[in-house]
């Protein structure tokens, strides 16, 4: 078992490993290319400036977000521990007794009903 | 490593790669020289190969088809000059693409920028890994396949926010949040559908996702996967969910600021992912290399799956319009949401009743979930379309519209 534990996750990161040096190559090879002159690298002040319009960008670009990022982030979060929760249980779900069903009920419940709270409580609009 | 080997000296079902063939093919040539962790190696190896190229290569084929495509339903012709149909365009493209500068603004952070297009094809990449593409045959038949493949398609919503966070430009910042928020939200509901899947399968590896699909998923839980392409739609920030990218609004939204290779990069995550995504599709919900007869042909089974998904993604682009942000949210919260639970429910409660004594589903069970599901999945569609339907101020017509004709202007056309 931990053979094949080893095995596999072995294969995963050699598979890692070569998919990261695949696009690597290409902007090293794309990079290379200007060695030799085919692909132009004349770097001048406007062409390098942040792209906007054709107007100058005035201030920071890095603004402050909304707040309403931070209600979807918070219940995307609760969510997603519940999945955590639900794969293994349903995983092994076509043996389980019906203790397993009501206690999951149960816990989806609960999120569903805090789920109903913020829609009732219109955090699922998208407004400021 | 550890190779099982039964009588005949032949390798058992329980071997390393779980009865690939090619593993076996290799092992029989070489296996006998050679330790048997080297055919297991070489095996992966040729598989990583076929991965690495059908993506990226595929890539190329699904941007020329779908701007064939795209052209055909916009009745008109698309890319035709280069090549038999315009087939080499792809190749024009990437050319043209590789020989341009390569720009990088002054003020953004040079390590983060350069890094995003290798995230976002090293994801890709890595979501293909446990794909099962012909029979029994993946790189790794994970047991954990579907959370894999869920955490993987999950880095690209990193390597979107860091895009847009180390360009330096505000259109880029603002496509960037959008997608992150588009990209979280849609997570939850795609990740509960998925638990219907698992569920009857018994099984988060996709090897015998496959295997218990003996009707088709998608029959069996039209919900999931109605609410799987919607969703998968939103997290390869295609139309109607674009809005991350919306070029009428925030120029190319995270990518603004990215041109010359690393644009192609991109571009090649995005149509790989299209790519992906349908073998996803194609491996949960219709059956993956199962096809009709010959089982050795599962890899054409599976290609033209993986078409019909292309096609479908490419269909949908064409048809619906882009979304708002806040109607995007509310479609995915208020309609695929309670989509995703009810179909999550009504699976439990079919399989809880339908199982027999050691927790298993006949063919015919199948079936009697199908005809439950549709019913159920057509009614909640309806229910729920109701939420996310917007309020129109609609004018009364009058009785007699006002001729639009103005007095002294000569109407063209008209007669």
């Amino acid at each position: 078992m931990l053979d094949d534990y080893f095995g596999q996750y072995g294969l995963i990161a050699i598979f890692l490993v070569i998919s990261i040096v695949v696009p690597c190559s290409m902007l090293l090879a794309s990079h290379g290319l200007s060695r030799f002159g085919i692909r132009p690298a004349r770097p001048n002040a406007v062409k390098h400036d942040t792209y906007e319009c054709g107007v100058q960008t005035i201030g920071g670009t890095w603004n402050r977000f909304q707040f309403r990022y931070y209600m979807f982030a918070i219940l995307f979060v609760i969510f997603d521990v519940e999945v955590v929760f639900l794969y293994p249980w349903a995983t092994k779900f076509l043996t389980l007794e019906l203790f397993a069903l009501i206690e999951m009920a149960v816990f989806v419940g609960i999120l569903l009903l805090a789920w109903a709270y913020a829609w009732r409580k219109r955090d699922l609009e998208w407004q400021g | 490593m550890r190779c099982v080997t039964n009588a005949e000296g032949m390798l058992s079902a329980d071997g390393v790669l779980g009865g690939n063939p090619l593993f076996y093919f290799i092992y029989s040539a070489v296996g006998h020289v050679a330790p048997c962790w080297l055919s297991y190696l070489i095996a992966g190896l040729v598989i990583m190969l076929i991965l690495i190229n059908a993506v990226l290569l595929g890539a190329a084929v699904v941007s020329w088809g779908e701007r064939r495509l795209l052209g055909r339903f916009q009745n008109r012709v698309g890319p035709n000059r280069w090549g038999p149909f315009g087939a080499f365009q792809p190749i024009a493209d990437l050319t043209k693409l590789v020989t341009k500068e390569d720009i990088i603004p002054y003020g953004a952070d040079k390590l983060a920028f350069t890094a995003v297009p290798v995230i976002m094809v090293a994801a890709v990449l890595l979501g293909t890994a446990v794909l099962p593409f012909a029979k029994d045959v993946a790189l790794v038949d994970l047991n954990v396949g579907v959370l894999f493949v869920l955490a993987v398609s999950s880095l690209t919503s990193i390597a979107i926010f860091t895009a847009g966070w180390a360009s330096n430009n505000r259109y880029a910042l603002f496509g960037a949040g959008r997608a992150v928020a588009v990209l979280l939200s849609y997570e939850v509901p795609v990740v509960l559908s998925l638990l219907g899947v698992v569920i009857v399968a018994g099984s988060m590896s996709l090897g015998d996702i496959v295997h218990a699909q003996t009707v088709p998923f998608f029959l069996v839980q039209p919900l999931a996967f109605f609410v799987f392409i919607a969703g998968m739609s939103a997290e390869l920030n295609r139309t109607p969910f674009d809005v991350a990218e919306a070029e009428s609004e925030i120029i190319a939204g995270y990518h603004t600021e990215y041109s010359g290779i690393k644009f192609a990069l991109i571009q090649a995550a995005e149509f790989g992912g299209v790519l992906v995504v349908s073998g996803l599709i194609a491996t949960l919900f219709l059956a993956g290399w199962a096809g009709p007869v010959a089982d050795w042909l599962g890899w054409l089974w599976f290609l033209i799956k993986v078409f019909i998904g292309i096609f479908l993604f490419v269909w949908i682009r064409s048809t619906y319009p882009r979304l708002r942000l806040d109607q995007i949210m509310a479609v995915c919260w208020k309609f695929l949401m309670p989509l995703s639970i009810i179909n999550l429910v009504a699976v439990v409660l079919e399989v809880f009743f339908l199982r027999d004594a050691s927790g298993s589903l006949s063919t015919a069970d199948l079936w009697i979930m199908t005809a439950i599901n549709m019913v159920v999945a057509g009614g909640s569609i309806l229910f729920f379309g109701r939420f996310i339907r917007e309020k129109v101020r609609t004018e009364e017509p009058s009785a007699n519209p006002p001729s639009q004709v103005v007095p002294g202007v000569p109407t063209i056309g008209m007669g």
